[in-house]
């Protein structure tokens, strides 16, 4: 079972000079830290002993409204061999809605970032195939974000002639 | 953010079948590529799922999935609604299996409320769960058996399909969305009528299932149309992140039953099966020994199953019974808050992720001691395992696309979310 | 029973044209199965042996729209498939009947969010609005017979000058 101790021992031997956050809720562990350092981390996680995260179960946005940070991207690891979980989070902000892709280590990332692209506008930095994942190709909002309405705007989308 | 125009909307989907660059070297080669469009509208696409192929005579060079004609907005809609309310939407997520969506989702709210359902209730949970999986698999063996020609094989899926959706009924009274659990338990409990019913559809099953086996194992065209057809090795498996029979028919030998234990899987004996070949066949051979094991697991819990309740005793977390709520003062005032207010869970966000038959269904849910969640995530099997579509057809016959989608078995209801 | 019975006798029949036609039509309908989410699992249900739509004349599910002339669209239909929908009706010859299958087709249902079409009928004619999420099998054949029905009510001519739609 991987505990918050060894999480931030392992962390802080790997990048000293790097400052994460830890929280638990319901023995869920979640760290936060600086998107421009994601790919590094995450490529630690994976191949680092007695971490080995060598499965990317999910990559989700959350959008806070009216936080500074409006966005968040969450990452959920899990280790097929160690059969541990851990959420990775970093802030986004809205002027700066772009993160760099994890799609070089785990290639299940390309959809995932897709999707959070499509339903909340992030960008991702050096991604195979950006391109939006469910909405169609000319619609110009993105669902998920808290200023959109949940019938959407009249006319976003056509409809054939009857 | 940069605006299409309209001119430009088709060939984005275009270009990027054009750019990949798949590696296949083709014998024979025509060098003159042509695309086929294959769905939305497609017996074999199992849903709205649409394919575009890059194709040198009847060889794929190249693929680009095209998903989002069911996307419903689910997880828009969980923000506008209470937790109870979003219990009959999970039912129409993986449509095949209701019942085990409805225990991926409550389990989750749960978790989150920090309960736990009575033993029976978990119980219940599970027999629904695995019979659910049982409904699941026969349509995924049936239609894959109608994909590569045996419609025979489809017909006798669906008549065992319809036994188990006639035990749906009997028990919850529906017979395909079910939403039969609740917060903190299940909404009937079930009957002597309903367990013997259950026991003799267990009974009968094993047989029917090996004479389906006996029509196609030794059937030539559906070995040959599956064998060695879409190969996916373990790490790529893997790193593409596929899950549930798909991932096990690679080797790896993953199960969140028996990885993180939910419900009461850890009490119960079962094997989790597991092939190597990593292809097609292989991906129909881990169903049929996962059907086996789900048959016995149901036994195990017939037999073991305590008696007790089936709903938690927890006001302001979990809806208080009918018959409490028309007799006393305090049921009915909880029952009107978790009405109009809902349930309020503390801040924070959880996963929670179960095993499904698709593979592993999770919902990650965001609360901020609202009624209503802040942001829930569902990490829905389909998605994942159709992003391995891509790698899999690359290299093979058209007809092949078409065996190798049945033998993934994508819902496209949780795949487009 | 049927005609047989009359061979027997007079050997002859006296009859409408309208009604021959409409009696072979409404007979042998042949549904387009537009499956696209629950709904289409029990549209395969019907097709199973236990409720078995084949004893409607019905059983006969033709992907290629050329050869149909019932359209039931069981499943929520959103915006992005609504062209598809759209274009698969069009390419279906006349006459042609729709059976809104389940209430997400009928009037968006439980689906109250953005890519969902509240109801078919905003781009399609619809003559049957079948309730139920998603409805009982046996909720389906009842509204195959009244869709029997209807176009046993038809005439020949109605189709006569009918104006070919654009395909394409």
């Amino acid at each position: 079972m991987l505990t918050k101790e060894f999480l931030s021992e392992k962390l802080s031997a790997g990048f000293p000079e790097l400052k994460f956050e830890f929280s638990e809720f319901r023995d869920e562990i979640t760290v936060k830290l600086s998107k421009s350092f994601i790919v590094t981390v995450c490529d630690y996680l994976k191949n680092t002993e007695g971490l080995q995260f060598n499965y990317l179960e999910d990559i989700t946005a959350i959008d806070w409204a009216r936080k500074k940070e409006r966005f968040e991207v969450v990452y959920i690891l899990f280790s097929i061999d160690l059969k541990q979980r851990l959420k990775v989070k970093v802030g986004v902000e809205e002027k700066d809605a772009k993160v760099d892709s994890v799609s070089v280590i785990w290639k299940a990332a390309n959809w995932f970032e897709r999707e959070t692209y499509d339903m909340y506008g992030i960008t991702f930095n050096d991604h195979p195939d950006l391109r939006r994942m469910y909405m169609p190709e000319e619609f110009q909002h993105h669902p998920l974000r808290k200023d959109y309405p949940l019938m959407g705007h009249p006319g976003d989308l056509s409809l054939p002639q009857k | 953010m940069e605006r299409l125009q309209k001119g430009e909307v088709h060939p984005r989907i275009i270009q990027a079948l054009l750019d990949q660059d798949s590696g296949i070297t083709v014998d024979d080669a025509l060098d003159n590529e042509m695309i086929l469009n294959m769905g939305p509208q497609h017996p074999a696409t199992h849903g709205v799922l649409r394919v575009l192929l890059r194709l040198d005579g009847e060889t794929v060079v190249a693929s680009v999935p095209d998903l989002g004609y069911l996307h419903r907005g689910y997880e828009k809609m969980a923000e506008n609604m209470s937790y109870y309310e979003y219990i009959p939407h999970t039912d129409r997520l993986d449509y095949i299996s209701p019942p085990a969506n409805n225990t991926a989702y409550c389990l989750a709210v749960e978790k989150l409320l920090g309960i736990e359902a009575p033993k029976r209730a978990q119980y219940i949970r599970m027999i629904f769960c695995e019979l659910s999986r049982i409904a699941s698999h026969m349509i995924a063996i049936g239609a894959l058996g109608m994909d590569v020609g045996a419609l025979t094989v489809f017909m006798w899926c669906i008549r065992e399909r319809e036994k188990i959706l006639n035990i749906y009924d009997l028990v919850c009274g529906a017979r395909f969305t079910t939403s039969y659990t609740r917060i903190g338990g299940v909404s009937v409990d079930i009957n002597d009528v309903a367990k013997a019913k259950i026991a003799e559809f267990i009974d009968q099953f094993l047989g029917q299932l090996e004479e389906i086996e006996k029509l196609i194992n030794t059937n030539r065209i559906f070995l040959e149309r599956l064998d060695g057809i879409g190969v996916i090795s373990k790490e790529e498996a893997i790193s593409l992140g596929i899950t549930g029979p798909t991932l096990r028919g690679s080797g790896v030998e993953h199960d969140i039953r028996t990885a993180s234990p939910y419900l009461c899987y850890n009490e119960v004996d079962f094997k989790v099966a597991v092939q190597t070949e990593g292809d097609s066949l292989a991906r129909y051979f881990v169903r049929a020994d996962e059907v086996r094991e789900s048959a016995k697991i149901i036994r195990q819990c017939l037999e073991r199953m305590p008696s007790g309740d089936t709903m938690l005793n927890s006001p302001k977390k979990v809806l208080p019974r009918k018959t409490e709520v028309y007799t006393k003062m305090e049921e009915l005032i909880h029952d009107f808050m978790i009405m109009n207010f809902g349930v309020k869970p503390p801040v924070g966000e959880i996963y929670s992720a179960v095993e499904n038959p698709k593979g592993e269904l999770g919902f990650y849910i965001v609360s901020r001691g609202e009624g209503h969640p802040w942001k829930m995530k569902i990490k829905s099997p389909s998605f994942t395992n159709l992003q391995s579509l891509g790698p899999l057809v690359a290299g093979h016959m058209v007809s092949d696309v078409v065996a190798i989608i049945g033998s993934i078995d994508p819902v496209m209801g949780e795949a487009d979310k | 029973m049927g005609l047989e019975a009359k061979l027997q006798t007079d050997g002859f029949i006296t009859t409408t044209i309208d009604a021959m036609v409409s009696w072979a039509r409404k007979s042998a309908v042949w549904p387009m199965p537009m499956g696209i989410s629950c709904c289409g699992i029990e549209l395969m249900a019907v097709g199973g042996a236990k409720y078995d739509i084949a004893r409607f004349g019905s059983e006969v599910m033709r992907f290629t729209p050329r050869q149909c002339d019932l359209m039931i669209v069981a499943g929520t239909v959103t915006y992005k498939m609504s062209h598809v929908v759209r274009k698969i009706y069009d390419q279906m010859p006349d006459p042609k009947w729709v059976i809104a299958m389940g209430v997400c087709t009928s009037t968006g249902g439980m689906y109250r969010s953005y890519p969902v079409v509240q109801g078919i009928d905003q781009f399609l004619p619809v003559d049957i609005y079948l309730a139920g999420c998603p409805p009982r099998p046996d909720n389906l054949l009842n509204a195959l017979m009244m869709i029997q029905e209807k176009i046993g009510k038809t005439r020949a001519r109605d189709f006569q000058d009918a104006p070919l739609t654009e395909t394409n």
